[in-house]
């Protein structure tokens, strides 16, 4: 929580247009600032970022929680069973149906903004479905982790032969677009971004029973009183329109997802949902925020994208490697 | 004679290939009573775990009805049942990450609310249950700690938990070494006898189960179920009727198989 405080402060502080940290104080309280640019900044850059990279980080990091106990599948994440390409497939197939260019950055009009976000949701669900039809059709949780990686690069090729019909300067935005931002969300965007996440993660935090359930398996699941194929779908769901909005608003951001619901299993060395639920989402939240800090520091902004593979393939491997020592694995 | 808790009418069990359906066993009429520990037993591949999953409602009988406590099983609600029959099963679960009280508390999901939230009497419940297995040393240890035998405990202990009339285990002595074996038919028996439970479980293990339970079910080798008492079965030499090989025959003195020429 501290840490999470501690974080998105810092985020404000630190830019590649270095402000006072004074200065960012009185414009933040609303004291108002003689530099008109710096105010600017502050309030329509880099707030909307931290509120952004918060709740994008939340919000993955509850998808890859939901998705790691609804299939029970450790390794299981948006960005590993597809998911996250799919919403990015949606994105690029509405962009250039409207005749724009194809990539994540909105029109002005909000039914542009809107029409994207279900080409990302539907996007999303379709991938979801294929991983339910298939999750009944193979059991080893290994082959639907395959299987998800091909649907991902199924869907990639997809997006590849869009782009190459699509302009330009459309592949360019496409281009940044998958490298992962936290800046891409304005202040009139941040109401929808914001209430849709709020809310979708309110309904993951009603489902602690079923997920706990689901740890023990379909049978027992059944057994004390859950409907499991609802529960799963309503948890994939709401994973859906996580995955969806994030995606179609910051790119196709890897890892946290996967990454995220570990630290949080480790640093309370539980696997009872009723906290990992909220651990995880502070968890997500700090390390969106981390990334994105280390995106700004250096003169340069660095992609979202580039950042979150070095923290987390270490984690990954961690846990590759330990298997046999970490409780929740045995 | 005590009540007949789960019964099964003209009830056929088996699965659904393609177009076909494979019927395993068929015409059975049994009853599952108050008080009582049944021992279902059967060589591999003869239908155990077949007939477990359609009496306890995982799969659909082929043919028949299936009533629980005198009620058509298919039309109670998933919560009902829930509260009808607790399970304990041969799967292992992904459950290392939590203590042996949380697995235990969620023996108490078909009572509590929306949340979850126990109360003091969903608490006493749980430290009940758990000290009826003999793991209240133990109740705040991760399961991931804990020995094959005291897993099973635990599983029977989010059973118990459940305040089901009706206990069914698939298997639960599989995994065990001889003395948890014992340990845990001891448990079955005295739920059943003490606490009133109708408990069914399956079983390879021929002498125990002789010893121990009340009432034997018995799939012989060509696809019959016949029930009866331990003594019954051995006096009628049901017994030997369980396996195909004329070798393998039933010894009344060590209440086991033996090789005989």
């Amino acid at each position: 929580m501290a840490t999470t405080l501690l974080l998105a402060v810092a985020c404000v502080l630190v830019g590649s247009v270095n402000i006072p940290a004074a200065q960012v104080w009185s414009i933040v309280t609303g004291q108002g600032c003689d530099n008109e640019a710096w105010t600017i900044i502050v309030l329509e850059a880099r707030i909307p970022m931290v509120v952004t990279a918060a709740l994008a980080g939340a919000a993955l990091a509850v998808s890859g929680l939901l998705l790691q106990t609804s299939f029970n599948n450790p390794l299981a994440g948006p960005s590993i069973l597809g998911v996250s390409t799919g919403a990015g497939l949606g994105v690029a197939i509405v962009m250039l149906a409207m005749g724009g260019t194809v990539g994540g950055f909105f029109g002005s009009s909000v039914g542009s903004y809107v029409a994207i976000l279900m080409g990302a949701l539907l996007g999303a669900a379709l991938v979801l479905a294929l991983l339910i039809v298939f999750s009944s059709i193979v059991k080893s949780s290994s082959v639907l982790l395959i299987i998800g990686i091909l649907v991902s690069y199924l869907a990639s090729s997809i997006i590849s032969l869009l782009n190459s019909l699509a302009t330009e300067e459309g592949m360019a935005s496409y281009v940044a677009w998958g490298f992962g931002t936290f800046s891409s969300v304005t202040p009139s965007q941040m109401p929808v971004f914001a209430s849709t996440i709020i809310v979708s993660l309110m309904a993951s935090a009603l489902m602690v029973k079923p997920l706990n359930a689901m740890l023990l398996g379909t049978r027992y699941a059944t057994n004390i009183g859950v409907n499991v194929r609802r529960s799963r779908n309503l948890m994939l769901l709401v994973t859906g329109l996580l995955t969806a909005i994030v995606t179609a608003f910051c790119g196709p951001i890897g890892f946290l997802g996967l990454v995220v619901p570990h630290v949080a299993r480790l640093m309370l060395a539980t696997s009872n949902h009723s906290r990992l639920i909220p651990a995880t989402m502070l968890a997500g939240a700090a390390t969106a925020l981390l990334c994105s800090l280390l995106s700004v520091m250096g003169s340069h902004v660095i992609p979202i994208n580039a950042i979150t593979p070095v923290i987390g393939v270490p984690i990954i491997i961690y846990l590759i490697v330990n298997r046999r020592k970490i409780q929740y694995f045995n | 004679m005590a009540k007949s808790l789960l019964s099964a009418v003209d009830l056929a069990v088996g699965f659904k290939r393609n177009t076909t359906t494979v019927t395993l066993l068929g015409g059975l009429n049994l009853e599952l009573r108050e008080g009582s520990l049944v021992a279902l037993l059967g060589m591999n591949g003869a239908g155990k775990s077949t007939l477990l999953r359609a009496l306890t409602g995982d799969t659909q009988p082929l043919a028949g009805t299936l009533l629980y406590d005198g009620r058509d099983a298919s039309s109670m609600s998933i919560i009902d049942r829930a509260r009808f029959m607790g399970l304990v099963s041969t799967e292992r679960v992904a459950a290392g990450g939590l203590t042996v009280t949380e697995l235990v508390e969620m023996g108490r999901q078909p009572y509590t609310g929306f949340l979850g939230r126990l109360s003091r009497h969903d608490h006493q419940v749980v430290a009940h249950a758990i000290e009826s297995v003999g793991m209240t040393h133990k109740a705040n240890e991760y399961i991931a700690s804990l020995s094959d035998g005291e897993r099973q405990k635990c599983m029977i202990a989010r059973a118990l938990a459940q305040e089901t009339p009706v206990i069914v285990l698939d298997e639960p002595t599989a995994f065990l070494d001889v003395a948890s074996r014992i340990e845990t038919m001891q448990l079955l028996s005295d739920l059943a006898h003490s606490q009133g439970k109708a408990v069914l479980l399956s079983s390879h293990d021929i002498s125990q189960s002789i010893m121990k339970c009340d009432e034997l079910w018995l799939i012989t080798h060509d696809r019959e179920v016949i029930t009866g008492t331990p003594q019954h079965l051995i006096d009628s030499n049901a017994l030997n009727r369980l396996f195909p090989s004329p070798s393998i025959r039933f010894n009344p003195t060590i209440l086991d198989f033996t090789h005989t020429q």
